[in-house]
């Protein structure tokens, strides 16, 4: 479980975060949704201690990751897989190699053990057989699903997923959704999607934070976003005219 | 100037985080083999191809400029091989080689950076600082004297090739000054240069890379800054180094 209480961040004279509470459960898909330039994305990197916040505490299972020193952090991150927006893959290794690359580093496992869990990886995101190819061989939904078994491997208890669904398309988006969706509930993960695909927040959102200036405006869950009359978060969500012909229907 | 001490502060935290301990040794050795590869041998090719240029250069200048009768003949061979071993091979050849792997280190950190691949590794708990840069400077700091070594050889060589080709000079004469007044010490200042100018190429570059911000034209930006900053370095440094050293 994640807790945020009172997180404040601000660059320079611009305050991105204000006030932020949240809560992340356990075992449940957590999504922060809302607008570019929201602060969907600079909350996520204070999470995860990429950014320093101006005051608050992010408390990881009630340790709180504002008070850690370096050292630490880098010991609490072993316990973080996370899938960034492009992938984040390193380009001079194969896929295999990327996978491998938190193994190697971390465990003292032997070369066959490590291929074990590799290829165990690889299957769970439907690539077996695809860990010779090189990252610039692979398409946008091959290299996140690659970036997943890498953030997988090592067992995480926490997962981040930031726009896991950019740039792909409908059919992939769906496919990666219920890939984190599946291994939530099968690692009993606390997961945290950063978002603003629609199709995500209605197929997988077991908790969600609506963002919206820097605060953390709407709090619910995927049945309830649907009936809320929140004028910001209907703003954001019957955006488009699709949506706003599901609310008609709905009605 | 506040940029510069600001930088200059940076600088220092990043190189005390560079030179923390591997977090695994097996990783490291692998990756300073690797850049030992990228970053010394495939440099050879350039470096001898100025080398022996540059020593042809030295020796007909020399050659055409000695005027004087009262100068013996072997003062060709001296010259060169003085100022190669003393400027031209550890300063030149590292000011060619800050263009070369100075652009490369930076533009492929800096393209670690904004592909979040630096953010990726931090992510998992590495140290990023030491897992990139560490075998880096060490790489360079180990490999830059052997091809400057290399370079100081091949420019002498060059140096007989001009003389003997155009008759400016006999060959006896060339190696016989080229034998002469020998100092082991210059062998040594110069080589201790060289890993001085290697540690700048590498940290200076790095710095501009893992600090980039912004896409590919920042990338570029970094990449020339990296370059022009840490020519700028070599040449402070060979001048406080001579000062110090030879004087």
């Amino acid at each position: 479980m994640i807790e945020i209480i009172g997180v404040n961040k601000s660059f320079g004279e611009h305050a991105v975060l204000q006030n932020i509470n949240a809560l992340f459960d356990k075992g449940k898909v957590n999504l922060i949704i809302g607008a570019s330039g929201g602060g969907k994305s600079v909350l996520s990197k204070c999470i995860v201690g990429l950014h320093e916040v101006d005051n608050g505490q992010i408390l990881f299972d009630g340790k709180d990751v504002c008070q850690m020193n370096e050292l630490e952090r880098r010991e609490l991150r072993k316990k973080i897989g996370m899938l960034f927006q492009g992938g984040a893959l390193f380009d001079s290794m194969t896929v295999e190699n990327n996978i491998m690359f938190p193994l190697r580093m971390f465990t003292g496992m032997r070369k066959p053990e490590m291929r074990d869990k590799v290829n165990f990886c690889l299957e769970r995101v439907n690539l077996a057989g695809k860990g010779h190819l090189y990252p610039s061989e692979c398409s946008g939904g091959m290299k996140k699903r690659v970036a997943i078994a890498r953030a997988i491997v090592m067992n995480p208890e926490y997962l981040f997923c930031d726009e896991p669904n950019s740039g792909l398309d409908p059919k992939t988006s769906i496919l990666i959704d219920n890939l984190i969706q599946e291994i939530t509930y099968e690692f009993n993960t606390t997961t945290i999607v950063i978002t603003h695909d629609m199709n995500s927040v209605i197929e997988i959102g077991d908790t969600i934070n609506f963002m919206f200036e820097g605060k953390n405006w709407w709090q619910g869950n995927k049945n309830e976003i649907v009936q809320t009359e929140n004028p910001q978060v209907v703003d954001f969500v019957y955006a488009s005219k699709f949506m706003k012909q599901i609310k008609e229907k709905l009605k | 100037m506040l940029t510069i001490v600001s930088n200059i502060g940076k600088y220092m935290l990043m190189m005390w985080e560079v030179f923390s301990k591997p977090q695994r040794l097996s990783i490291f050795w692998k990756r300073f083999i690797e850049e030992v590869n990228i970053i010394g041998v495939s440099s050879f090719p350039i470096v001898m191809l100025m080398s022996v240029f540059m020593g042809g250069v030295i020796a007909l200048q020399t050659a055409s400029n000695m005027d004087v009768p009262l100068l013996p003949e072997y003062t060709i061979g001296y010259i060169t091989r003085q100022s190669t071993i003393l400027e031209f091979s550890p300063t030149i050849i590292s000011l060619i080689l800050a263009g070369k792997i100075g652009s490369s280190v930076s533009s492929e950190i800096g393209m670690m950076r904004v592909t979040e691949q630096i953010d990726a590794l931090e992510i998992m708990g590495v140290n990023s600082l030491n897992y990139l840069i560490f075998p880096k400077i060490m790489a360079a700091v180990f490999f830059f004297p052997i091809i400057i070594i290399f370079s100081m050889l091949l420019s002498m060589l060059g140096g007989w090739l001009s003389l003997v080709s155009t008759g400016l000079s006999s060959s006896e004469s060339y190696i016989y000054g080229l034998r002469s007044f020998f100092r082991v010490y210059s062998v040594y200042y110069a080589l201790s240069k060289t890993v001085v100018f290697g540690f700048l190429i590498i940290s200076v570059s790095s710095f501009y890379g893992y600090y980039a911000k912004g896409g590919a034209i920042d990338v570029g930006r970094s990449s020339t800054k990296a370059v022009v900053y840490s020519s700028i370095s070599i040449l402070v440094a060979n001048f406080l180094i001579t000062q110090m050293f030879l004087l």
